[in-house]
């Protein structure tokens, strides 16, 4: 069985700042990774390299199967051109810390623009889907809203509904709940529950505990630009093997 | 949401503004402000006395003039010179500012050269210079570069004075406007565009479909402000002995001699032109501010419309 996501020792430096020193690590279909660790430790870097929105500087980074940025033929490696990294997006769900919803457009109008514009799906079709999703994520009355209308919770559902448009394979969750007020954290860790549950494969950067014990299949730990700890998140928080988890989970539990 | 919220307060037992004592003081005497107000009436009933009484106005000539055939086609002539300039300007404007963002360095190179260029010179240089562009090349063709040529055309024919003169205008109006636009454009949050990358969407549908509405609200009040001047900096065209509305003015003042009224005549022009352009850009503006707090709710005079909610 392929990974849906494969990394080989992958590296990324801004400037002279190596963010990532080498990850390996490999995320199987219908798995649900949380990725733990302090901020500047690189695990958003990471997330970001994996749709291709950062380009890594040396290892390889596959999706389900396919080079990431690359296309290899011969023993050469030839870049994407930016409409194919384009497609390969569309098969990768994003959802940010600060949500990024389109402001000029309502909630429903966010969740069909991609749909319409980059599928060709029809006006109809498009906005069915969205009338589900919006349901899905317990947002069907706020359809027409405007993003700044809606709470901080209810704009991260909507831009989970966004990202769920595209029909992707895959989802991965920027912090997604580290911008929103603390009774807010609940609605769209459920969301993500659901969603774990019906089997779809997520890479979830986060500091929700909590949501990793209870839903994530495996807990990568990282720091520094490495994977310090990766195991089951039973294992990982009730038995850490290094002392820089142990310190970590120290102070977040 | 509002709603529930009020209501929900109302029936706790909280104290509200009912049972406190409604306040009585006496407010500020501001002296100053009718002093000020008294002098300003004072000064604008003698201006007015002066509009009135001073036969030099020749009011009875501004009146004659001012649907007079000749100003109305000097008018056409202004606004044509003013739409086509801000078209021009803004195409332009857009393409030179995405070729400024552009990671190409050519491109970017180019468009900031263009730019320094056409802010570098005056307008009216520029004006009178695309007049003469027949001097600089008779005969332009089109062919293969440095090989043979296909067509020829005639300069003096291809660009008349109008075009001309369009061009100086609109060609100077775009190294502004792309300044305006790329300032927009900049203002969207790069999240924006991240995440409509990260959707699938193309750079083109990106900048179209998500950046540059949003940059609307930014590029429309100084585009407002270039359309308006555009209209009055039309007026240099009559240097070119093309006859806008000004043009057509000094014309006639030149044979009847009566400048003062003809100067009312196109001045009132202008004002009636420049008023409604702002009221244009009023509701361009309220259509580019869906979805943010400020949403105006009144139309122009900041009148709410009826039944335009509570």
């Amino acid at each position: 069985m392929t990974a849906m996501v494969e990394a080989n020792s992958v590296h990324k430096r801004f400037g002279r700042l190596e963010v990532l020193k080498g990850i390996t690590l490999s995320v199987q279909p219908r798995e649900v990774m949380c990725v733990i660790g302090p901020s500047g430790s690189g695990k958003s870097t990471f997330l970001r390299c994996i749709n291709h929105l950062e380009k890594i500087d040396a290892g390889e980074l596959w999706v389900d199967g396919d080079l990431v940025g690359y296309r290899e033929r011969g023993n050469r490696l030839y870049e994407l051109r930016d409409r194919e990294v384009a497609r390969k997006r569309q098969e990768i769900g994003m959802v940010f810390q600060r949500f990024n919803l389109f402001p000029h457009m309502t909630a429903a109008q966010n969740v069909t623009e991609a749909p319409i514009r980059v599928k060709g799906e029809s006006k109809a079709q498009a906005r069915e889907r969205a009338r589900n999703l919006l349901d899905q994520v317990g947002l069907a009355d706020k359809a027409n809203a405007y993003p700044r209308e809606l709470s901080g919770g209810q704009q991260q559902r909507v831009a989970i509904a966004r990202a769920l448009a595209m029909q992707p394979k895959l989802m991965l969750f920027d912090e997604p709940t580290s911008a929103l007020d603390p009774e807010l954290v609940g609605d769209v860790l459920a969301v993500m529950r659901k969603l774990a549950e019906d089997g779809m494969t997520m890479v979830v950067v986060t500091h929700e505990m909590g949501f990793a014990r209870e839903v994530g299949d495996s807990l990568v730990f990282m720091d520094d630009g490495v994977v310090v700890e990766h195991g089951t998140p039973r294992d990982v928080i009730a038995d850490p093997q290094h002392q820089r988890t142990k310190s970590f989970l120290a102070k977040v539990l | 949401m509002a709603t529930s919220e009020s209501s929900a307060e109302s029936s706790a037992p909280v104290r509200t503004g009912a049972d406190a004592e409604q306040i009585v003081a006496v407010p500020v005497r501001h002296p100053g402000r009718w002093v000020a107000a008294v002098i300003i009436l004072l000064l604008a009933a003698m201006f007015v006395h002066g509009l009135v009484t001073n036969p030099a106005w020749q009011w009875n000539i501004v009146g004659q003039f001012l649907f007079d055939p000749q100003i109305l086609s000097g008018l056409l002539v202004t606004i044509e010179l003013t739409v086509l300039a801000m078209v021009i300007g803004v195409i332009l404007g857009v393409i030179i500012a995405v070729m400024r963002l552009s990671p190409n360095p050519v491109l970017s190179g180019v468009a900031w050269v263009y730019t320094w260029f056409f802010r570098g010179t005056p307008v009216l240089v520029q004006i009178v210079f695309w007049s003469f562009i027949g001097l600089l090349y008779r005969f332009p063709s089109l062919g293969i570069p440095f090989g043979p040529s296909f067509v020829y055309f005639d300069a003096n024919v291809l660009i008349p004075v109008f075009v001309g003169a369009t061009l100086g205008l609109g060609l100077n109006e775009a190294a502004y406007m792309s300044e305006i636009i790329r300032a927009g454009i900049l203002s969207v949050d790069p999240g924006q565009t991240e995440a409509a990358e990260a959707l699938g969407m193309s750079r083109l549908m990106v900048l179209r479909r998500i950046v540059l509405p949003q940059a609307m609200r930014v590029i429309i009040p100084p585009t407002g402000n270039e359309t308006i001047s555009m209209l009055k900096t039309s007026s240099l065209v009559t240097i070119v002995a093309l006859h806008d509305l000004f043009g057509v003015a000094q014309f006639i003042y030149g044979n009847n001699f009566k400048q003062i009224p003809l100067l009312v005549v196109a001045s009132l022009w202008y004002l009636v032109l420049t008023s409604l352009l702002s009221i244009g850009q009023y509701y361009i503006e309220r259509r580019y501010s869906r979805g943010t707090l400020r949403v105006s709710r009144t139309n122009f005079f900041g009148l709410r419309r009826q039944g335009a909610g509570a």
